[in-house]
């Protein structure tokens, strides 16, 4: 990484080679298609978003790179490693994400939270906690300032006492983000981190995700506001019905007609007309992408 | 006033048990919203781990120093036997519907009962549990209370536990991982949280505090028998309703209440409504006005309702 002023958006910066290559992803849920071979590659030091109308697979997409399903078809692979579609081996090979519809411990303090995010990172067994041996003290130590580190970060460093579920909407969705960053990631998935934010919100979450890329990480964003994510990314693949329709720089993405047309042309999509291209509005709905996969959310 | 004091002393003896089982009801709740009605006879099996350690290394002992290493054997035996069923029989059943790993519930319980009569020698009837020096023997005398040696050792445990637990669910990672699992099972595990390995010491940490609970109950009746999980555990499952499923403290503050009511149930409610006949009763009409005026329990559900 080179980079280390705030990047004005939109102009070439140092890419470096790739991290992540997701090869022909494939999420079927009985006999819909929720994801239909889809790769995509993301590159050191890059911002890439995925847009793509409510219902498109984003989300869908996101479960699959992380884990959380299992993809019927396809393969991951991060830093030239294949990662087998298990949470845990993908948080420990470097991958981290935040939810649309946020995830936090409710039930705990803003530090405990991110805490929580170093667990794959640490290796004290529950004896040696629990004998405090000098180790467990040292780690612990180091846990909670690493974690304080990245309240500061992400500028939540005066709530670290604050139960999660007593935070402001905005802070919670930067807590999120400070606990996916405590896992160590080479790359970080966010899924719609400024939904039902507010334009000064929004302003400030892409001066973070731009801090977060020039800390060395790159960055994956789902996002309905397309003035922030034109703004924001090297590069943009738009999904729609579960297939990658256009990739390419924002301004390609942009001015592509087929971009257009499924946004706002398409009339068999049941739900986009609450996102226009370059429009800021996205209401706050029910997990969107979630329509589409009846599975989702077991129990 | 003698009698009143007298009763707070068996009650919280008695609630001290409860409280000691009842938290296996609620760590194991809490973490995989299973009732798991075979936690009664894993405080049993405890019982008999303790009776079977002095058996067969110190039979004729006294000592005091037997007693430890007594509750080691039936911590042992305990938690062997959760994390057996957890593995066997819970796991499998992870993604099933509620009802599957219930009925499985009543399914153990049933079975290490029968396995217990069946294959532990002479539990077809009661058998008695070893005299300790110190810890059984002539009640103390305080100031007009009777209080029975093996109250104080229940008593004790209870506290020692509460604390150690205390510190193992707030104060190390593990027990951060706990509760991580309990309020989102799938976002801690894209923590790297491994959450079989937590579900296992929930069952685990439950077991032993529940054998515990058995070598109280072994010391306090001087006898033991395969029965005698039943009724216990459904006690402390009450207890743990009571106090809040799913939240520890609730489930101690849950048994201690729920001991005090029945020993003053069992004193103070006169007429032919009294006496220990009636104490099981009034036990779940205290249950049963809780949860019409409280649902959540005294302290508080801690369950997390997922999207």
């Amino acid at each position: 990484m080179t980079v280390t002023e705030t990047p004005p958006a939109r102009q070439p910066h140092t890419v470096g080679a790739p991290i992540l290559e997701a090869r022909g992803v494939t999420m079927r849920f009985g006999g819909l298609t929720a994801v239909k071979d889809v790769d995509m590659t993301v590159n050191e030091g890059e911002i890439v978003g995925l847009i793509g109308p409510n219902g498109a697979g984003k989300t869908t997409f996101f479960n699959c790179l992380t884990g959380l399903y299992k993809p019927t078809e396809g393969q991951v692979t991060l830093s030239g490693q294949v990662i087998p579609p298990k949470p845990r081996a993908v948080v420990i090979a470097g991958m981290a994400r935040t939810f649309q519809n946020i995830r936090l411990f409710a039930n705990m303090t803003a530090l405990e939270n991110v805490m929580v995010g170093r667990y794959c990172r640490t290796s004290s067994l529950a004896l040696t906690s629990i004998l405090r041996g000098p180790k467990f003290r040292r780690e612990e130590e180091a846990t909670r300032a690493r974690a304080q580190e990245l309240l500061d970060f992400v500028g939540l460093g005066d709530s670290a006492e604050s139960l999660a579920r007593n935070m402001p909407y905005g802070d919670q969705r930067r807590l999120e983000i400070a606990r996916a960053l405590a896992t160590d990631p080479k790359l970080i998935l966010l899924d719609e981190p400024t939904a039902g934010m507010n334009p000064q919100e929004t302003k400030q979450a892409s001066d973070l995700i731009f801090r977060i890329r020039d800390s060395g990480l790159a960055v994956v964003v789902i996002e309905h506001d397309m003035r922030f994510i034109f703004n924001l990314c090297d590069r943009v693949l738009c999904l729609v019905r579960g297939e990658v329709l256009v990739q390419g720089t924002p301004g390609e993405v942009q001015s592509d007609p087929r971009v257009i047309e499924a946004y706002i042309g398409g009339d068999d999509d049941d739900d986009d007309d609450d996102v226009v291209a370059g429009g800021a509005t996205e209401v706050r709905t029910p997990p969107a992408d979630t329509v589409t996969d009846p599975t989702e959310e077991k129990q | 006033m003698t009698e009143f004091l007298q009763q707070i002393v068996n009650g919280l003896t008695l609630g001290s048990l409860y409280a000691l089982i009842a938290v296996g009801y609620t760590v194991v709740y809490g973490i995989v919203q299973l009732i798991n009605f075979a936690h009664g006879e894993v405080f049993m099996i405890g019982a008999f781990g303790a009776l079977a350690t002095w058996s067969v290394l110190f039979k004729g002992q006294t000592g005091l120093w037997v007693l430890p290493i007594m509750v080691i054997g039936a911590v042992i035996v305990s938690v062997v036997t959760a994390v057996v069923m957890e593995r066997i029989a819970y796991r499998p059943l992870r993604n099933a519907p509620r009802l599957a790993p219930l009925i499985t519930a009543i399914g153990i319980s049933v079975f290490l009962q029968e396995a217990v009569r069946l294959f532990y020698p002479g539990a077809k009837s009661k058998l008695s549990f070893p005299e300790i020096d110190v810890v059984t023997g002539a009640a103390l005398k305080i100031g007009g209370l009777n209080i029975q040696r093996a109250a104080v050792f229940t008593v004790g445990s209870l506290l020692l536990s509460a604390v150690l637990l205390w510190f193992f669910v707030n104060r190390t990672r593990m027990g951060q991982g706990m509760q991580a699992v309990s309020e989102d099972p799938d976002t801690a595990q894209l923590m790297g949280i491994n959450v079989n390995r937590i579900i296992v010491i929930a069952f685990a940490l439950g077991a032993a505090l529940a054998a515990v609970g058995g070598v109280a109950q072994g010391l306090l009746n001087s006898n033991i028998d395969f029965r005698m999980g039943f009724l216990a555990g459904l006690k402390a499952f009450t207890a743990a309703v009571l106090g809040g499923i799913g939240n520890i403290q609730g489930a101690i503050v849950g048994g201690l209440t729920l001991g005090i009511a029945e020993s003053m149930a069992t004193q103070f409610i006169p007429g032919q409504f009294g006496g220990s006949a009636w104490k099981d009763v009034w036990a779940f009409v205290l249950l049963i006005l809780v949860l019409v005026f409280r649902p959540q329990g005294l302290l508080g559900a801690r369950v997390v309702d997922r999207a």
